[in-house]
């Protein structure tokens, strides 16, 4: 698939600029496309050898680690550098839930913003909104775990969290000590971190959408609600799916923020309150002062669990939005 | 064509001169903890004034100053946790202390003022396991019967990058409660068995979480604490003293503490040292150097270095809230450079 394709000789090139250029001439032209092909050939052949290579690095590096623990690696709970035991099922825990919370509250405020923006809103609204947002997502990472620590989590402790506790706390989802830092907040900051990628992506592709197919269906008679339900969000779906996969990817592997805000305990808890950490987080913390082999080789594997569900993310993305794009997009 | 060759020709042949003119300066690189990084960079500073020497020291944690050092890719290295004798024998390296710092717990709990309230180190083991989870806990009302405590929850804060602070610190709760010994463990990084708990990257992480989070208590460096105007607990030492934490206090505990026993490298715990004045949780920083070096100078440059560090960086030392060695110390860590260090068999020192 990579192997580039042959280049044209003089022979392909139309008759009447055969006999405008010279032959030499002719050459040298062939000679620059034909090296300019491979130059570009080699220059994309880049990304997959270094994929490759990390790869094989992480599996190579991980392997003390793997050996010594077994499949028990992804399942064990216990991570104690005293000991050397190492588990990594609380960070694959982590990771997973907030970005689960992110997820579930950012891709519907985004969709929500991102309708407004183009549907509803007048148009100096719409730009203005549109570049802050944009500016949003210019917000460096540790800007926001450091808010999150000073400023949010406090929020959480002293407002949020006792009225959660109060409402829902006959869930287990919602008990404990209204701590402020925890799961729950890292989702919350999580949320706030994508949601510009998200909304930004939906509100360009709801904008592709050719005013004469909304037009025809306000013709018709349909409400805006129906005309968004029915046509803006069904012809923009990949490009959302899309959006949103970004987003995802974006969380799996935020890390500063996360770290400031997660509170750092290797724990699986049945509380949103609670604090936990995910596979970004405990890299960030550990692996600097992490002196013993098999400690190093527990934290690169962490690594590569990391690496490999960001690789299964991508996949399935890819494989939703060809599927998608068949079902969805015939006809319109 | 030609003209690009005589120009990178030219260009190369100024390199090689910029080189050349360079190298009349020494230069020493040196990697490793970041606790000392502050005060070895203003030794590093202040000696480049004085002498042109130029020392690099890039604070990338203390595992990587043993691995560097180790690959003997650096002319020094730095750690919190000293190595074993018998892994500096292996390696060829010998390792001395720099200066020590004290740990100091603390907490953020309504109404409490700094360096009122007072614990022992059984107390403050069983806070960190989580054996003590309520501020008005017997136990804690036992050690302060004026003091009016809530009956709040206690959140436990802790590192959770490896560190030279967490090692004092469980080293010394080790050394005092048989139980935390046991079940935890004194190491850089240990599992913190107290369910509630959380943890924060650095010196600064644990003392924002402490102040983000009500009825938290946590240890950081003393600098730290100072600096942020933290609260802070007295705790009680060897002597059955109520001590606060100072330079004074941790002065007292190094000069207390018995150095000629220490064991090759100086690995030697200064927590809980009799004295009445001695605050209990103080480590020391150390440096790692090699037994052998392929260059005579660079090794003559280094303990050169640290010898005018010794003698004349204590005050820059103080500034930044660390506390100088004591002098019978550096006689000795210079006796030992004696004995030690060299240079194709010949001694580096004096």
């Amino acid at each position: 698939m990579l192997k580039p394709a042959q280049t044209r000789g003089p022979e392909d090139l139309p008759a009447a600029s055969l006999t405008a250029v010279k032959g030499r001439k002719v050459r040298t032209a062939v000679r620059g496309d034909q090296t300019f092909r491979w130059l570009t050939f080699f220059c994309s052949l880049l990304v997959p050898l270094v994929m490759l290579a990390i790869g094989l690095e992480l599996l190579l590096s991980s392997w003390p680690a793997v050996k010594q623990f077994g499949w028990g690696f992804f399942f064990s709970q216990e991570w104690n550098p005293v000991l050397q035991e190492f588990g990594a099922a609380s960070s694959i825990f982590g990771t997973l839930v907030s970005t689960l919370i992110a997820m579930f509250i950012a891709v519907p405020l985004s969709l929500a913003i991102a309708l407004f923006l183009v549907e509803l809103a007048p148009p100096r609204v719409s730009r203005t909104v549109g570049t802050l947002i944009e500016l949003l997502a210019a917000v460096p990472s540790i800007i926001y775990g450091m808010w999150g620590l000073f400023v949010f989590a406090p929020f959480m402790a002293r407002y949020v969290q006792p009225v959660l506790g109060e409402t829902l706390g006959f869930l287990p989802l919602f008990q404990g000590p209204p701590l402020g830092i925890g799961m729950l907040t890292a989702g919350i900051i999580l949320a706030f971190m994508v949601l510009p990628f998200i909304s930004a992506i939906t509100r360009d592709v709801f904008q592709l959408v050719p005013p004469v197919v909304k037009e025809s269906a306000f013709g018709m008679g349909a409400t805006t609600w129906e005309v968004t339900y029915k046509v803006t969000i069904p012809y923009g779906l990949v490009g959302i799916i899309g959006a949103v996969f970004l987003g995802l990817g974006r969380a799996l592997g935020e890390t500063m923020a996360v770290t400031f805000v997660i509170g750092n305990a290797h724990r699986i808890s049945a509380s949103l309150f609670a604090p936990g950490n995910t596979i970004a987080s405990t890299l960030a913390n550990e692996f600097s002062e992490a002196t013993e082999p098999l400690y190093v080789s527990s934290l690169v594997a962490l690594g590569l669990v990391l690496y490999l569900i960001t690789y299964l993310v991508q996949v399935v993305s890819q494989m939703m939005l060809r599927r998608m794009y068949r079902a969805w997009s015939v006809g319109l | 064509m030609r003209k690009i060759w005589y120009l990178s020709v030219a260009a190369l042949s100024l390199l090689v001169l910029v080189n050349l003119g360079q190298a009349q300066s020494l230069s020493l690189n040196g990697a490793g903890a970041s606790f000392p990084y502050p005060v070895y960079s203003q030794w590093a500073h202040k000696y480049h004034e004085l002498t042109g020497v130029k020392i690099n020291y890039q604070s990338i944690g203390s595992g990587g100053g043993i691995a560097q050092i180790k690959a003997k890719t650096v002319d020094f290295g730095g750690t919190d946790e000293p190595l074993k004798p018998e892994d500096l024998a292996k390696s060829g390296l010998v390792q001395f202390p720099t200066v020590m710092g004290g740990v100091v717990p603390v907490l953020n709990v309504p109404g409490l003022e700094s360096g009122k309230l007072k614990l022992d180190g059984s107390t403050l083991a069983a806070i960190f396991m989580g054996k003590i989870n309520k501020w008005d806990d017997a136990a804690i009302k036992k050690l302060n019967p004026d003091l009016k405590l809530p009956s709040q929850a206690i959140t436990v804060a802790h590192r959770t990058d490896g560190s030279g602070t967490t090692f004092i610190f469980t080293s010394y709760l080790a050394a005092v409660s048989p139980e935390f010994k046991e079940k935890v463990g004194a190491g850089k990084a240990v599992k913190w068995p107290a369910a509630n708990s959380i943890g924060g990257k650095g010196n600064e992480g644990v003392a924002g979480q402490v102040k983000a989070v009500s009825g938290a208590i946590g240890y950081v460096e003393y600098a730290y604490a100072f600096q942020n105007k933290i609260p802070f607990a007295v705790l009680k030492n060897q002597a059955g003293k109520y001590v606060k934490p100072s330079i004074d206090t941790f002065q007292a505990a190094a000069a207390n503490a018995d150095w000629t026993k220490a064991p090759k490298g100086f690995s030697l715990m200064l927590n809980n040292q009799p004295g009445e004045q001695s605050w209990p949780i103080v480590g020391a920083t150390y440096i790692m150097a090699y037994k052998d070096y392929p260059d005579a100078n660079k090794g003559k440059a280094i303990l050169k270095f640290f010898a005018w560090a010794y003698k004349h960086g204590a005050d820059m030392a103080k500034n930044l809230h660390y506390v100088p060695l004591p002098d019978n110390v550096i006689k000795l860590v210079e006796a030992e450079w004696a004995k030690e260090v060299k240079s194709g068999g010949k001694p580096l020192w004096p």
